[in-house]
């Protein structure tokens, strides 16, 4: 029964989706406080060769995750840097972030004597359990046959979202990200709450491009993501800036990505639709959720923070 | 003397403060006793905001002392000046239109713990409004609430921070009389626990009514003070503005002629859909001032687009000199003589990029004179605009630059100028004078009153009421989209106009 092919497509949904669950989650709580970041491109893809350095030469998941984190984290200053302090348009920024980390991570990736390129990892994220619970008929798969990563990504889900609707600190990033002249009248300090949730924003890209090299693809490769960077900052507008929504539009895309697989597994007549047919479904996907819930309006009633992509400025005479 | 610094809350001496060369603060000084409702009075641009502003860590003086209950204190940001206990209530309102009362006012405050307890708060929030009487549902978010009840919810952000002086910048412009009139009831017994208000304002008969001293500023210096009893209306109006001044009002006028411009059953439609004029009918006839009055969001705008044609009515017709122009374009209304001056001067009533001269011939630029064919005769702009600004007296007009650089009061002639030089057969104004100082005002008056006197039919929607008695004929009340009462000038009174604006219908009304 767990190895039927819903079951198998469902657990493989999860995989892919875990990269795509902390990205998205670092972006929502971004653009929440009203700072529009689209270089989670550059950002996941610093963080995964980040990530794949550091493990290919400690040999420790553990601190592969730590330093893609901060790499995303210290990356995505110079985002905040141009968009908050100096009030660059935060598109401008953003864009530039993303070509600029896609470059960088090529180029670290095929640096020095011995680079990186071509050579598995010396350590990837396996399922922590193999039987017993994991063979419970099909909430096993599902539940418990992940790896580490995937429970810290549905932890970290939890936590942002108790932090941006249960505590003091989520209540200034929203009124930041919502009316920024108010929430500094109100004594919070925007350029600062800005500067924290872009690197949060950064530090979770980080985490999810490690997830790629460390987990999904672990063998370095140039652009191991993909465009999932792209693809993160559409789901934060099908999940409606919410997290646990995010968790939700990230399986449904890793199961996009996955169907290509799936119908192969199925035989005639399935198998003849052309693969790369089917690869375009997520981006199909995007397109759509774009088109039917990004519009103005619409946007705003589902929970778009109303100071999104606005710079800043303090009024002056 | 020896009690002074338990008296005094605030005191400034000498304060200077420039913008660009510009003194905003020239050598102010005073002084804010503890218990006390202060005013403070001036016209636009006399430094009342900057004086208040500095107070409330906003700016910094560039010279003089300011003393903070008893110490040499200075404020560098909004943050410092809350933590000594010190808040403003601005204008323009600094909530956060997405959030909750409750989460508006837990906002940004230093002793919240990391968890937030929303019924906690909410619980805060509604013993807080009880005691001051300043009732509001702590749950409700800030765009679902009323002018009067969002400035409530400012109020109690203040306290709800303990605040020791309390700055309410014109508090009083966006409220209707009763709630002014609460509003004063909470003022004074702020004062009677021992904090200090500021209350900003340039409507003498308010200044006179609730507060117990009065400082005057003009020019950005301090010209007058006095314990308010002692004050005369007239002499403070003086020290206010430097002349003797009398703000003109209608007389009555014999030449009232045949209806011009009329509304039957009007329907317009709202920006959410639903119907937000609902069968509004009146007819204003030439020569006459017809008065719209109503709590801003009653439907004054969607009316003025019904009748302008930015908006084309649902059902219901709007009708200009025997001619149903219910379904005419905007373009097609100006040609047969509708006139428009919006609430947003620059924006909806200019191009604030273009200058004074391009915008002064905006509504008349596709025809001749102005131009030939596709091509502009810029002979004729100049030639028109210099005409104008001096007979209407536009003043800091530039050639070449942007008009947004005019003044408030300047904008507006500009914008009056240009309406009123198409010689419409009616001028639909809303709030033409919200936001000028007095002499501004004076002469915005003037304009509309010279229009009357021409024979336009003047509709004349304001949430001024001081504006729409001394203009209007007549006075028409709007409440959630609907006529509820309807009287000559000589039968309103600010109190029954304010009763009739917040719901309650006259008899055989409508």
């Amino acid at each position: 029964m767990n190895d039927s092919t819903l079951i198998l497509t469902l657990v493989a949904a999860i995989g892919l989706g875990t990269g795509l669950v902390f990205a998205t989650v670092g972006e929502i709580i971004t653009e929440r406080a009203g700072n529009l970041n689209l270089g989670v491109q550059g950002m996941m893809l610093v963080g995964a060769v980040a990530g794949f350095w550091a493990t290919f030469n400690t040999e420790s998941l553990l601190l592969g995750v730590i330093v893609a984190m901060i790499a995303g984290a210290a990356f995505s200053v110079i985002h905040a840097f141009a968009s908050v302090s100096l009030r660059v348009s935060q598109i401008v920024s953003g864009l530039a972030l993303t070509i600029f980390g896609t470059g960088l991570s090529s180029f670290l990736g095929e640096a020095g004597e011995d680079p990186l390129v071509g050579n598995p990892s010396k350590a990837t994220f396996e399922p922590i359990l193999e039987g017993g619970l994991a063979d419970i008929p099909v909430i096993g798969p599902l539940i418990f046959g992940h790896d580490l990563m995937v429970y810290v990504s549905w932890l970290t889900v939890a936590a942002a979202s108790y932090y941006l609707f249960h505590t003091r600190m989520g209540l200034s990033l929203r009124a930041v990200g919502e009316d920024p002249a108010s929430a500094e009248s109100a004594g919070v300090n925007v350029a600062r709450v800005r500067y924290a949730h872009i690197m949060a924003g950064g530090a979770l890209a980080g985490a999810g491009g490690a997830y790629f090299s460390l987990a999904l693809v672990p063998t370095w490769q140039n652009e191991p993501i993909g465009a999932s960077g792209w693809i993160a900052i559409a789901l934060v507008i099908l999940a409606s800036w919410r997290p646990w929504r995010a968790l939700f539009a990230a399986y449904l895309f890793g199961a996009a990505t996955r169907i290509g697989f799936t119908m192969q597994t199925l035989g005639e007549p399935w198998s003849n639709i052309p693969s790369s047919l089917l690869a375009m479904l997520p981006f199909v996907l995007a397109i759509i959720a774009m088109l039917v819930l990004a519009s103005g309006k619409r946007a705003r009633f589902l929970g778009a923070p109303a100071a999104l992509g606005l710079p800043y400025f303090r009024e002056q005479r | 003397m020896a009690d002074h610094a338990d008296t005094l809350a605030v005191e400034f001496r000498n304060i200077d403060k420039a913008f660009y060369g510009v003194k905003a603060n020239d050598n102010v000084n005073f002084d804010l006793r503890r218990g006390e409702v202060h005013a403070l009075l001036g016209e636009n641009g006399a430094g009342k905001s900057t004086l208040c502003s500095i107070l409330a860590g906003l700016y910094r003086p560039d010279a003089g002392e300011f003393i903070f209950e008893g110490t040499p204190a200075t404020f560098k940001t909004p943050k410092d000046a809350l933590a000594a206990g010190v808040g403003m209530v601005y204008q323009h309102f600094r909530l956060v239109s997405n959030l909750t009362v409750a989460e508006n006012l837990a906002l940004g405050h230093p002793k919240l713990s990391v968890h937030i307890s929303q019924e906690q708060l909410e619980e805060e929030a509604r013993q807080l409004g009880e005691e001051y009487g300043l009732p509001v549902d702590p749950k409700a978010r800030i765009w679902q609430l009323s002018v009067g009840e969002q400035q409530r919810v400012e109020i109690l952000k203040l306290l709800y921070r303990d605040a020791k002086v309390l700055i309410l910048d014109e508090p009083t412009a966006v409220l209707t009389p009763q709630e002014s009139q609460q509003l004063f009831k909470t003022m004074r017994q702020l004062a009677a626990e021992g904090r200090s208000v500021i209350f900003v304002s340039h409507k003498l008969y308010e200044v006179k009514q609730v507060s117990d001293r009065v400082t005057v500023l003009r020019d950005g210096k301090t010209v007058g003070g006095a314990e308010t009893k002692d004050a005369e209306p007239r002499d403070l109006a003086r020290m206010m503005v430097g002349r003797e001044l009398d703000l003109p009002t209608r007389d009555p006028n014999p030449d009232i002629g045949e209806p011009m411009l009329i509304a039957e059953d009007l329907r317009v439609a709202g920006d959410r859909g639903l119907e937000a004029v609902k069968g509004v009918s009146f007819e204003v006839r030439r020569g006459e001032v017809l008065g719209i009055c109503g709590v801003s969001g009653n439907g004054q705008r969607e009316l003025a687009y019904g009748l302008t044609g930015l908006r084309i009515p649902s059902s219901g017709k709007v009708i200009l000199d025997d001619e149903d122009i219910t379904k005419k374009t905007v373009e097609q209304r100006i040609d047969r003589g509708i006139a428009y001056v919006p609430q947003s001067r620059l924006g909806m009533g200019l191009a604030p990029g273009l200058t004074t001269e391009e915008n002064l011939a905006l509504k008349a630029y596709r025809k001749p004179p102005f131009s030939n064919g596709p091509m502009l005769a810029p002979g004729v702009f100049k030639e028109n605009g210099t005409k104008l600004i001096e007979q209407y007296d536009i003043r800091g007009v530039r050639p070449g630059l942007p008009i947004r650089l005019l003044s408030g009061g300047n904008l507006q002639k500009a914008l009056l100028a240009r309406e009123v030089e198409l010689n419409p057969k009616a001028l639909i104004a809303r709030s033409p004078t919200r936001g000028l100082d007095v002499g501004a005002t004076e002469a915005v008056r003037n304009l509309v009153l010279d229009e009357r006197a021409k024979g336009t039919a003047v509709l004349l929607i304001s949430e001024d009421l001081d504006e729409l008695l001394a203009l209007s004929d007549r006075v028409l009340v709007l409440y959630e989209g609907e006529v509820v009462g309807r009287m000559p000038a000589e039968e309103a009174t600010p109190e029954r106009l304010g009763l009739l604006m917040a719901g309650h219908r006259d008899e055989g009304a409508a």
